[in-house]
């Protein structure tokens, strides 16, 4: 267990209809590092997030993010705590520009209360938009509607969109799905690059090459409990981590982890 | 007959339909809120005044206050308990409870306030027939004549009407109105940028049900108050006017407005002459015919031109992916 964690869960629960979704134990996110969440399709990787990041409520459960309790929190309070999420099926904002998803994204805005809403037209955000969105390529998409935005670009829309809001924690489900080769390139870096501004990430991924290429620590879920957690090297030359992926071909290799894992 | 009918343009009616319709844009064109109930708010707020000035006696700018206010307590009562749940529900409480007002209006069980099916009769404009500056008697304006109070009264309610867009555009412009766009698109979207989606949506659903209310105390200033007049029907005009004008623009609401009521001025002339050639057999029936008429129009604009006469297509032609 690394000694500094931004973010740490226990008994994490959560079932629909009596089948298990999530039911992890304890994890601990290390600040300030790059963490991949891996799992076959199903292991409730995503069902975690929407727990951790308050879409969904878990039958039991407590967490902590940098020493504040935000289990039971709505969405909108954990990102206030500086804990901002993705999305798998990206959610950009399709009638509105690139450039104003980004301004959305900056946060306290007093300009966004009702009473004040005359106030703060987002003259220092609207610089500081463009330049992220320079960094991720979008800055010739500028004024065009985020819905004319291919499917690669709005996950880096919506990867600017959530550093725009200047995060502690930034939480990447799946990043990479549908985004071509060359722009891979690029997102991994972009991931990269928020580690060295001191942000934590976690990120849910399924490319087996990119997770060792940037992830500091790597936690796998399979069957909603937590498997195995570690070094990258460590974790995937580890025989029932690929089995899980390779499916019920190794079944037995697996079941005899999750137990393991639960004694 | 066509001065006859373009006299539409600017009489109260167009004015109150075309500031509810303002209202009812900012719970659908600008947040996405489905109210299928701005004809309960226009009641609330025709009722609040009428029945603030002639039963309790309250001075004119009193009453506009209450009535105004009772819009915000009604609009919370619907929210609060909805805006959490998924749009659709939205939808059905507020022209269930729209149709509940009316028929508490309607009622002999609250007539001795309301008058109930028979509404009331106007001894509530006083204030605003008072406050006329105009020369008594009859008045001409370019090819159209008026009566010095009627067109005193339109002329308050245009600079209401146009007080209340502007203030729309620079909320529309401004970043809660950005904010109000977001969560139109997408609230989960909103949720994870730290925004508080039931908040704003219920900013907007007050704000644009206010703005329904002053748009009631506005309709029943030339006229009595009539329950009827607050059916679901006047929703569905409301909504028509908001999709010829273009939903989601400032100014689409006004002139849908002015489009719709000229259209059922110059569609009523047509049926009279049709009654006098032969070819219909009376006025309610040709009458009935032009409400069926507005249903077939909503169904064409929605499928040929759903952005409206200002709205913008590319804005639009999204949402056919």
């Amino acid at each position: 267990m690394p000694s500094d964690s931004i973010l740490v869960a226990d008994h994490v629960h959560r079932h629909y209809a009596g089948v298990t979704a999530v039911d992890v134990e304890r994890v601990a996110i290390p600040r300030g590092k790059i963490t991949a969440l891996i799992g076959p399709n199903g292991a409730g990787k995503t069902t975690f997030f929407n727990l951790l990041t308050g879409f969904d409520k878990p039958q039991t459960g407590t967490w902590t993010f940098d020493g504040v309790r935000l289990d039971g929190r709505a969405p909108w309070q954990v990102a206030r705590h500086g804990m901002v999420r993705t999305f798998q099926l990206t959610k950009v904002l399709g009638r509105l520009t690139v450039l104003e998803n980004m301004l959305l994204g900056a946060k306290n805005r007093p300009g966004e209360r009702l009473l004040t809403f005359w106030r703060g037209q987002d003259r220092s955000d609207l610089s500081r938009a463009r330049e992220i969105l320079a960094r991720f390529k979008l800055d010739a998409k500028a004024d065009d509607y985020a819905a004319s935005l291919s499917g690669g670009q709005r996950k880096l829309l919506e990867m600017a969109r959530a550093i725009m809001y200047e995060p502690r924690m930034v939480m990447l489900d799946e990043p990479m799905a549908g985004v071509n080769p060359a722009l891979t390139q690029s997102l991994l870096h972009h991931i990269k690059d928020l580690k060295e501004q001191g942000m934590t990430v976690l990120f849910v991924e399924h490319d087996m090459h990119m997770v060792r290429y940037v992830a500091d620590r790597v936690v796998v879920m399979a069957e909603g409990k937590i498997i195995a957690e570690g070094e990258p090297a460590e974790v995937l030359s580890s025989a029932a981590v690929v089995d899980a992926y390779l499916g019920a071909h190794h079944d037995t290799d697996l079941r005899e982890l999750i137990r393991e894992s639960e004694s | 007959m066509i001065w006859e009918s373009l006299r539409e343009l600017i009489t109260p009616t167009t004015a109150a339909y075309a500031l509810a319709a303002i209202g009812l844009n900012v719970h659908f064109g600008l947040t996405g809120l489905l109210n299928f109930g701005q004809a309960g708010f226009v009641a609330v707020g025709a009722y609040g005044f009428a029945v603030s000035v002639m039963t309790f006696g309250l001075s004119a700018p009193l009453a506009i206050v209450v009535a105004l206010l009772l819009a915000v307590v009604y609009a919370l009562l619907l929210g609060v308990p909805t805006l959490r749940l998924r749009a659709d529900y939205l939808a059905i409480v507020t022209i269930a409870s729209a149709e509940i007002i009316r028929f508490a209006l309607n009622s002999s069980a609250f007539a001795t306030w309301t008058g109930g099916a028979n509404g009331l009769y106007n001894e509530y404009s006083d204030w605003l027939k008072g406050s006329n500056p105009l020369p008594s008697g009859l008045l001409s304006l370019g090819p159209w004549t008026f009566t010095a109070n009627d067109l005193w009264i339109a002329v308050v309610d245009w600079v209401v009407v146009l007080l209340v867009a502007g203030g729309i555009r620079l909320l529309v412009r401004s970043p809660w109105g950005r904010v109000l766009k977001g969560i139109r698109e997408d609230e989960h979207a909103m949720l994870s940028l730290g925004k508080n989606v039931n908040l704003y949506k219920l900013q907007a659903l007050v704000l644009g049900g206010v703005i329904g209310a002053a748009a009631g105390i506005l309709y029943v200033q030339p006229t009595s108050v009539q329950p009827f007049d607050f059916a679901t029907r006047m929703t569905f005009n409301m909504y028509t006017m908001l999709i010829l004008g273009g939903a989601a623009t400032v100014f689409g609401p006004i002139l849908g407005s002015m489009i719709f009521w000229v259209v059922m001025s110059v569609t009523d002339q047509l049926v009279s002459l049709g009654v006098d050639a032969g070819l219909l057999h009376d006025v309610t029936q040709g009458s009935q015919l032009r409400f069926v008429l507005v249903g077939v129009a909503l169904v064409l604009l929605v499928v040929f031109r759903p952005q409206g006469i200002l709205g913008n297509r590319t804005e639009l032609s999204f949402d056919a992916k």
